[in-house]
């Protein structure tokens, strides 16, 4: 025995919690050692020392002792029948309500084959969709984008009167749901609307047209930078923006120099966010749409079209596409999420140092 | 004036960026939202109620609570089960299954309503399975539970991560030298401490399966009464140029959504509160 495993033997503490570790194990196939180690004329520490167990306790949460060393089970870890079955939950449920979907997307788009699929796009109404999905994410995102540095700004770097008030109104957007959210605009646009009639007069048209879906998607996904920049920057404080103001630092220096690098990983999440929100909206932008085919559809509006058509392949080739855009996002978001949880300790751990 | 408001700070650009952001949001947020309620008020009691506590809405009202409450158990059991797979164990492919978690909320309402109902029909890869035993999911309450399952169970699984990271080990170990038993430890100890994340949680499902359209109504053929629901019924009474009944159903939607907003606040308050106590 290593001298250094003798004193964690001998230590009280971890000798209860073993002894507690052995009893919780004590299924079938622990039960031979279990009896082994309560065999009275064996001291404790003899008849601790067989019980290698390698394989019997693997993918604890807590750091692997290294090879060579008898292996502990901590009393906090689950024994390892209980992970097994609490796993195959886990990738059985997800898999099923998951990933079978994503992957019924793909099959159902290739079931005619891969010349069906790129059928599916040469249809000038598909075109049309895909480049007014991109026009209202290309206007809405960098929108939502500029308020979302402007509320963040003014929240995280400023104390003033009914700031918390204002933060959930940010918020607001999240509990209205997407068709209500469609409606609100037809009340203040549509032809028997608030501005209906002077919008009718000038000729100006927004509901039923592209101004209406841009103005639909933009406000469901107003929240989504705000959002994201707030707590960070909260967390940040404003001790570097003060410094570069005291040695003399313009304003659109000290957010150039000093805040856009300590933000842009957040910034970035914001906007992978609010882009795939705004890429597949669907029900607040169908209440607004009008469906007018190759004119006023996105992409989502034209699956649903082709798919009442009972035109499958292309309602699933243009929904793959769709999907191909969710993996994406997942992707990023991943990559920016662990970057993102580095500045976050980073931040935390600088402000409690001061 | 305003600056009394305001604590001092060198910081420059304040009245700019507050300017814009509570005009942006006013113009965009509130303006909006404030015609829905403004249009509501002009509608007579006796044309208010007839709407709202029409049978067919009843029923909608039904469904849709309904299947979003089952969805939302549902998320809170699995959806407390894959949390605490992710947070506790280790396994290879775990980093993807996280990423995997938030596929609802990247996925397009509509792709994933088409492929549910591709699934789930007679003749789908698990429906077809399904038909022999005398159970339907497509164009049945069964599938609308289903598709709000799907919608929130991340709410459920990201709410609840960081609570379970945050626990402490040493109260469980605690716990364990007092001579626990590992379940006696978790329902004594474990549970509690997660109950507000986990309440959170369910309600942020059921808050966005009450307002979901676009994954439901694919798969649940819409027959009124039977399986319409509300968020569909304003549509459908928009379509029909009966902008005060959609007006109405979309009222008392919405004052759903904020009472649940409410509640969500107030458990987030007592989660903090906690949190606070505990540390």
């Amino acid at each position: 025995m290593t001298p250094q495993l003798s004193t964690q033997l001998n230590s009280p503490v971890v000798r209860q919690i073993e002894a507690i570790a052995i009893k919780s194990t004590a299924g079938p196939m622990n039960r031979n050692r279990t009896a082994q180690v309560s065999a009275p004329p064996l001291g404790l520490r003899e008849a601790r020392l067989p019980r290698p167990a390698a394989t019997e306790f693997p993918n604890s949460a807590a750091p692997r002792p290294t090879a060579g060393k008898p292996k502990l089970r901590l009393a906090t870890d689950d024994p390892l029948w209980l992970r097994l079955l609490l796993t195959t939950i886990t990738i059985v449920f997800l898999s099923l309500f998951l990933l079978v979907p994503l992957a019924a997307v793909f099959t159902e788009s290739l079931r005619k084959g891969f010349d069906a699929y790129l059928q599916s796009f040469r249809d000038p109404a598909a075109l049309a969709a895909i480049k007014l999905t991109l026009l209202t994410s290309a206007i809405s995102v960098p929108i939502n984008l500029v308020f979302g540095v402007a509320a963040a700004w003014a929240i995280a770097k400023f104390d003033f009167w009914g700031k918390s008030l204002l933060t959930s109104l940010i918020d607001l957007p999240f509990a209205v749901s997407p068709v209500v959210s469609g409606l609100i605009f037809v009340l203040l646009f549509g032809a028997h609307g608030w501005f209906g009639p002077w919008l009718a007069a000038h000729d100006i048209q927004i509901v039923f047209a592209v101004p209406g879906i841009v103005l639909a998607t933009m406000f469901i996904t107003f929240p989504f930078v705000a959002r994201e920049l707030i707590p960070l920057m909260q967390e940040q404080g404003s001790e570097e923006e003060q410094a570069a103001v005291s040695l003399g630092a313009g304003g659109w220096q000290i957010f150039r120099r000093v805040t856009l690098p300590n933000i842009r990983w957040a910034l970035l999440y914001g906007v992978i966010l609010c882009n795939a929100r705004a890429m597949g909206e669907f029900g607040a932008v169908s209440v607004v749409s009008g469906h007018i085919r190759g004119k006023t559809n996105t992409m989502p509006l034209h699956v649903e079209i082709l798919y009442n058509e009972y035109n499958f392949v292309a309602a699933f080739a243009v929904a793959s596409l769709l999907a191909l855009l969710a993996l994406l996002t997942l992707a990023l978001k991943s990559l920016v999420e662990w970057r993102l949880k580095r500045q976050l300790d980073e931040a935390s751990r600088l402000q409690n140092e001061t | 004036m305003a600056t009394s408001l305001k604590k001092y700070s060198v910081l420059p650009g304040f009245g700019l960026s507050l300017g814009y952001t509570v005009l942006y949001l006013s113009l965009l947020v509130l303006v909006p939202l404030s015609a829905l309620f403004a249009r509501a008020s002009g509608l007579t009691w006796e044309q208010f109620w007839g709407t709202v506590a029409n049978p067919r809405v009843l029923a909608s009202y039904r469904l849709t609570f309904g299947a979003a409450f089952a969805g939302a158990t549902i998320n809170a059991v699995f959806g407390f089960i894959v949390a605490w797979t992710l947070v506790r164990y280790r396994f290879p492919g775990k980093k993807l299954v996280d990423a995997m978690v938030d596929l609802p909320f990247a996925l397009p309402t509509a792709v994933s309503g088409i492929a549910l109902t591709a699934i789930y029909s007679s003749n789908g890869w698990i429906g077809q399975y399904l038909e022999p035993l005398g159970i339907k999911v497509a164009y049945t309450p069964i599938g609308v539970t289903i598709a709000l399952t799907f919608i929130g169970l991340p709410f459920v699984v990201r709410t609840l991560e960081p609570a379970l990271q945050d626990l402490d080990r040493e109260s469980e170990e605690a716990a364990a030298i007092l001579g626990a038993s590992r379940w006696q430890t978790f329902r004594r100890v474990i549970v509690p401490s997660v109950v507000p994340a986990l309440l959170t949680g369910f309600a942020l499902s059921l808050a966005r399966g009450i307002g979901e359209y676009g994954s439901v109504v694919f798969i649940s053929g819409n027959m009124p009464m039977k399986t319409e629901i509300s968020s569909l019924l304003i549509v459908t009474r928009l379509e029909q140029y009966d902008t005060a009944g959609a007006t109405a159903i979309a009222v008392v939607m919405l004052c759903a959504s904020f009472v649940l907003l409410f509640a969500i606040n107030m458990l987030q308050w007592w989660h903090t509160q906690r949190a606070r106590g505990g540390a």
